[in-house]
């Protein structure tokens, strides 16, 4: 043993005789060794174990601890806030985060992470769990190569994780609506995509919205896909009945866009990745709408009561466009309020027309654009936009483009911005105007001088009658007086021999009914005669008939029963005869 | 001195088996047989590897987390330190001296007894035996109190398993600290304290 070797001398019969090992190293020094190399191994064990040390901005150090608050994706753990310390300009809080080996990917520059605290949103409830365990940090991993290790924390849970695949778009609309970040985008009602973000457009006129729809379905969106919001319930009361409309329950509470391609699409090919929409207040906006949109103004003279933004323009009964502002003017000349309307128009509407209109080389080179053009072609041939009733009951007002072939001729610029469509009196108004014309003229009529006229006349009339009554009336009895003499004359010397003369008639017809009834002697002779004369008449007949069969009689006489034939009928005749009834 | 003689000086080996006296020449012992040492053998050496060894231990032992709390879906590891820490700050004072006395003061206190009586024997100091062998007693006594730290793990990692409403695991660390105390006792064990006394007698 060591220790005895520096042992100072001792007495030899004290000394106890000790057995030594030869080995100068004992065994249980390996037990050390051991406890080291274990040690040791762990020790790079555990530095394998640490990954990239990355610090995260937030906006708040709510929810998060030190050495406590976890870094997770897919719920996997890969990380831990290691301190929590007050951005330097206190505005932010630096979040210290200690990654694992394995979340080496976490450290790309485009890596996310956000704190996943319980929260109620657009798309349900998330993060409930968090409400027992306290908020982590989610986390998802950039596909960028190179790293870094200071990131700004997203205050809202990425909706789309990178490794999702689909497309995203562009929506242009005029104002968020009920939409948020997670709102749903139905195709054919189902749930296709969401909501990525939005923010104002830069001219602050508008809200750009940015969707994500995912991969088997975004080949449905091409170049001529509508979207509308389908936020909500949407009520229509039209002509057949009332139509109630929604995508589903949850595009009612959280909004949603549904999009659809119209039924006469011909692309097939799938829009490119964040190619620009126009989101559409409703359905029948989206599906009204076809091609690019252009701005048209119309001025009209008459107030238009009545008529609202989304009014549809129509042309030839069909609707091409929308009304999208009213405003009124002021006519430093007339001194007149005259009524503005501005209209969103879709020239592709016009099909064919239009089409030649813009295959036109001359119209390709034109600088005031292929809607200029279109409208001056069609405001020449008499083209003029109305104000119509579309309801005579609720008063409501469209705008109606029509050909008027005999409207007076406009100058028309077809460079101006926006472009401005001349107008006429709709035909409500027309009629209205005519009815007052008439109104007018039958005014005009001098009701008060005919009635004063009439007046005088009658009384003329009154003042000739009485002049009649006096002068003409005596006179008149007078003549009734002798003329009543005339007749008296007459009934005296004239009645008596009429009457004499019809006593005389009156014999004469007498005597001639007399000769003429039945049983007088002349009647009957005169019948017998009558009866005479018809036998005669009848022998006669015979005879000639005999003697157009047997013309040989006239020759040869009357053969008896040998003929065969003629004189078989021969009896009849005479019982003919015979028979003739006897008067 | 008026001491009487000592079984070195009467060439008497005591038995450690049965604790009879043997004459020296012997190497078995007269009556039980077991092997006959003037001194525990290699005593020191052994001492200090096993010394050493829960020296190493001690390190993981408190840089490893002992436990894991999962209660309600949050995680945590948690270190001796760590724990000691979390006690203290959230007021269970009492509750923080006992795993601190237990789990740092007592393994802290053999280390530093048996270093001292190691290098005091190895030196063959002849200073406060009577204090060293008071030392020694009690860090036998202490030493097995050290592993209170280690019966509350495995009670409780027994005990509380109830899937996900809450449970706790046990970790390396513990297991070190296990070893610790294991070996501290090996090395406690492993020490004569009769050297204490040697130096007194052999260098009379």
């Amino acid at each position: 043993m060591p220790e005895h070797s520096n042992s100072p001398p001792q007495p030899a019969p004290s000394k106890p005789v000790v057995k030594r090992r030869r080995v100068s190293v004992s065994w249980v020094w390996a037990v050390p060794i051991v406890a080291a190399a274990i040690g040791i191994s762990m020790l790079i064990h555990s530095q394998k174990q640490v990954g990239p040390k990355i610090t995260v901005t937030f906006l708040t150090g709510d929810g998060l601890t030190e050495n406590k608050t976890e870094v997770r994706y897919k719920n996997v753990v890969i990380g831990k806030v290691t301190t929590i310390t007050l951005h330097e300009d206190r505005s932010r809080v630096d979040v210290a985060i200690a990654l694992v080996a394995s979340a080496k990917p976490f450290a790309a520059s485009d890596s996310r992470f956000w704190v996943v605290r319980p929260r109620i949103g657009a798309g349900g409830i998330s993060g409930l769990d968090t409400l027992f365990s306290g908020a982590f940090i989610g986390a998802e991993a950039g596909e960028a190569t190179n790293t870094q290790d200071a990131f700004t924390g997203l205050e809202n849970p990425p909706p789309i994780t990178f490794r999702e695949q689909g497309t995203r778009y562009e929506l242009h609309s005029d104002t968020l609506g009920s939409l948020d970040i997670g709102s749903g985008l139905y195709y054919r009602r189902i749930l296709v995509g969401q909501v990525v973000s939005y923010h104002l457009s830069p001219d602050g006129k508008g809200v750009d919205l940015k969707l994500f729809v995912n991969a088997p379905y975004d080949k449905f969106v091409t170049a001529d896909t509508r979207f509308w919001n389908a936020s909500g319930v949407a009520v229509n009361l039209g002509a057949d009945g009332m139509k109630i409309s929604t995508e589903s329950l949850a595009a009612i509470l959280a909004g949603g866009i549904a999009f659809v391609e119209p039924q006469y699409s011909t692309s097939v090919e799938q829009s490119k990745a964040d190619a620009k929409f126009t989101l559409f207040v409703d359905q029948s906006a989206a599906e009204a709408a076809n091609g690019a949109p252009h701005y048209i103004r119309m001025r009209f003279d008459q107030p238009l009561r009545g008529l609202a933004v989304g009014a549809p323009v129509e042309f030839h009964g069909v609707s091409i466009g929308q009304v999208v502002s009213i405003d009124l003017d002021y006519d430093l000349v007339t001194q007149k309020f005259p009524t503005l309307v501005g209209a969103v128009i879709y020239p592709n509407k016009l099909g064919k027309f239009y089409q030649a209109i813009v295959s036109n080389p001359v119209v390709i080179k034109a600088e005031g654009g292929k809607p200029g053009w279109l409208l001056a072609k069609l405001v020449e041939q008499g083209l003029r936009a109305q104000a119509k009733t579309g309801s005579l009951l609720t008063g409501q007002l469209y705008v109606s483009m029509d050909i008027e072939p005999d409207a007076a001729p406009v100058l028309f610029d077809f460079k101006a911005q926006p472009l401005e469509v001349p107008t006429i009196e709709g035909g409500f108004d027309k009629l209205q105007d005519q009815v007052q014309a008439t109104v007018e003229k039958i005014s005009k009529v001098p009701f008060d001088d005919i009635g004063i006229n009439l007046n005088v006349g009658l009384l003329e009339a009154r003042k000739t009658l009485k002049e009649v009554n006096d002068s003409l009336l005596p006179e008149f009895d007078q003549t009734l007086k002798e003329t009543n003499i005339a007749v008296k004359q007459i009934s005296d010397t004239v009645l008596p021999e009429l009457h004499d003369t019809l006593v005389e008639t009156h014999k004469t017809m007498a005597l001639t009914s007399d000769i003429l009834a039945e049983d007088s002697a002349p009647r009957q002779e005169v019948g017998e005669l009558i009866d005479e004369t018809a036998r005669t008449v009848r022998s006669v007949r015979v005879l000639t008939d005999f003697l157009a069969r047997h013309p040989e009689a006239l020759i040869r006489g009357r053969v008896k029963d040998k003929q065969p034939d003629g004189y078989q009928s021969s009896p009849s005749y005479s019982r003919d005869i015979e028979k003739e009834p006897k008067p | 001195m008026t001491m009487p003689a000592t079984a070195g000086q009467m060439n008497l080996v005591l038995c450690h088996g049965c604790r009879q006296a043997c004459p020296a020449a012997h190497a078995h012992c007269d009556r039980c047989g077991a092997g006959l040492h003037r001194r525990k053998p290699n005593s020191l050496a052994r001492a200090w590897a096993f010394l050493a060894a829960s020296l190493i231990c001690y390190i993981p032992a408190n840089a490893l987390p002992v436990m894991y709390t999962d209660i309600l879906g949050s995680g945590s590891e948690n270190t001796i330190f760590g724990g000691i820490l979390e006690f203290w700050e959230s007021g269970g004072w009492d509750l923080a001296l006992l795993i601190f006395i237990a789990s740092v003061v007592v393994p802290c206190t053999k280390f530093l007894v048996l270093g001292t009586l190691l290098v005091t024997c190895q030196r063959r100091s002849r200073w406060a035996p009577t204090e060293r062998a008071k030392m020694f007693r009690m860090i036998e006594v202490v030493g097995y109190w050290s592993m209170l730290d280690v019966l509350v793990v495995a009670l409780v990692a027994a005990l509380v398993q109830f899937r996900s409403l809450s449970s706790i695991d046990p970790r390396g660390g513990i297991l070190f600290f296990g070893l610790v105390v294991l070996l501290t006792m090996f090395a406690a064990l492993s020490f004569d304290p009769r050297i204490i006394w040697d130096p007194e007698v052999e260098d009379a």
